[in-house]
């Protein structure tokens, strides 16, 4: 089965004002179930719309997009993927642990349930012992981990993030995502990860997707096959050259 | 000990200050009273004073709680009904541009002279702006990462606003509490210089002051602003409360 299937999917803003934009344009893409694909590109390449699209925020002009096999909005409203974004977005009126605990609890899930749950999530991002703290007392590394946790919470069969680590400093960045990867692949979790560094989508994806600007479309798709995903990789010729081959794709 | 100790240094310097330039310059007590007049009136008046605070006290809470509680519904209403809001907020800026304290005297003929209910009037109306146009901007800001969040929680109307909307709001809430606590004693006091039942802390003031009696005038206004004070911190110890999450007092 397929995680996300999109084809001939068109997005136009403001249609038929003087500040329309061809968003996207006639855009196919399909993610196979626990694989990796990361989206990059130029900015107004229409990447964050595309996420956005899988995720029923907002609605295609034309084609259509299937999430586990149902419409994206059936995906959405059964809680079938898990979302983070740029920004870690958490309730800073909620502990860390309420924070992961909302989307179980708008599920309707039990409380003891609930905190199962989130202390198992926590613990999958190391963020265990802060599970009492509000959020303004973390890190901004910390906040994303517990945006993470919270994506995870429903154990979505899909994760669409966009640029979750964009925020952060380098070396924050390169632990999280190998931690990612160690949650997605412990979870067998498909995941779709917009990101603007092209060696963080090398090193995280099976497949990178290059998309180009005005307008935004899919000009390349890369995969991707590190000997492994660790240090060892990151310095791997193997990793450079797949860098090297984005680089080009997005110069076109 | 580092927030206390500097301004109480200075406060006892200014009253030193105080009394030496009323002493040493010969200030006439009506001009102003040195702080020893009034602190020996202070002591003479306490009974005096805490009656007429208690009294002031009670309308400036009644008009607090009163005021409050509708704008908190007109808030929560102009918040939920797009219209309602468009067109509540000009108003309520002429209407808060009105001096509110000039009602009192037209509100003490409209009820019995024995009656505590036109300062009470004049104080919720006094209240109800600040925490009115605080509320309804807060009710108003959601953050947009919050907004998506719940929409891809597939999260209703209802349980968006319990959830992310009011909890939200909170500190701004809390933000017009702060301004009305203190209006409201203001407005308490205030309002019996125009009349009415004459047993709060306004009205001693003025028979002091039309007494000549101006060591005890200001011992009354001590006791006014102590009253204001009061309400101020039991506001800033109910936002604490309120919102353990934020560890400052002030922010």
């Amino acid at each position: 089965m397929t995680a996300v299937a999109i084809s001939g999917v068109t997005k136009v803003f403001n249609p038929g004002r003087p500040d329309e934009v061809l968003a996207l344009s006639d855009v196919d893409l399909t993610v196979a179930d626990g694989e990796f694909v990361s989206l990059i590109g130029p900015s107004g390449c229409g990447k964050s719309t595309l996420l956005r699209l899988i995720a029923d925020l907002i609605a295609p002009t034309t084609g259509t997009v299937t999430v586990a096999g149902t419409t994206a909005a059936q995906a959405r409203r059964d809680q079938a993927y898990g979302i983070a974004f740029q920004q870690a977005g958490l309730f800073e009126w909620r502990t860390v642990r309420r924070n992961v605990e909302l989307p179980l609890e708008l599920r309707g899930a039990g409380r003891a349930e609930r905190r199962a749950k989130a202390e198992e999530m926590l613990e999958l991002v190391g963020l265990s012992e802060f599970a009492g703290h509000y959020p303004g007392q973390l890190s901004g590394g910390m906040q994303q981990r517990v945006a993470i946790a919270r994506a995870l919470a429903v154990q979505p069969p899909l994760l669409l993030m966009d640029e979750p680590f964009g925020a952060l400093d380098e070396m924050t960045r390169e632990r999280l995502q190998a931690e990612l990867l160690a949650v997605c692949a412990a979870t067998g979790t498909s995941t779709v990860f917009v990101t603007h560094s092209i060696s963080e989508a090398v090193f995280l994806s099976d497949r990178v997707v290059v998309m180009s600007a005005r307008p935004g479309r899919i000009t390349a798709a890369i995969d991707v096959k590190l000997p492994s995903r660790d240090e060892a990789g990151r310095q791997a010729p193997a990793y450079f050259d797949k860098i090297t081959e984005v680089r080009k794709a997005l110069r076109g | 000990m580092r927030r206390v100790v500097p301004p109480v240094v200075v406060g006892v310097l200014a009253l030193v200050l105080w009394e030496l330039t009323v002493t040493l310059g010969r200030v006439a007590p009506f001009i102003l009273p040195a702080p020893s007049a009034i602190g020996a009136q202070i002591l003479e008046q306490r009974g005096n004073i805490v009656d007429a605070a208690l009294a002031s006290g009670a309308n400036a809470l009644t008009g607090l709680i009163g005021g409050t509680l509708l704008a908190i519904l007109a808030a929560l209403a102009a918040s939920r009904f797009r219209l309602l809001g468009e067109v509540s907020v000009p108003f309520a800026a002429v209407l808060n541009a009105l001096p509110i304290i000039a009602l009192a005297p037209i509100l003490n003929n409209m009820f019995e002279s024995t009656s505590s209910v036109p300062r009470r009037l004049v104080t919720g109306i006094v209240v109800f702006f600040p925490v009115f146009l605080n509320l309804l901007r807060g009710l108003r800001e959601v953050d947009p990462v919050h907004q998506e969040l719940m929409r891809t929680y597939a999260a209703g109307g209802w349980t968006f606003a319990r959830k992310v909307r009011l909890p939200g709001a909170l500190p701004h809430l809390f933000t017009g509490l702060r301004q009305a606590s203190s209006l409201a004693v203001i407005a308490a006091v205030v309002a019996e210089y125009f009349g009415g039942l004459q047993d709060g802390l306004g009205a001693r003031i003025t028979s002091a002051a039309a007494f000549t009696a101006y060591p005890r005038a200001w011992a009354f206004v001590a006791g006014a602003c102590l009253l204001g004070l009061s309400f101020y911190l039991v506001t800033l110890l109910l936002e604490r409360l309120a919102m353990p999450w934020r560890t400052r007092l002030i922010s």
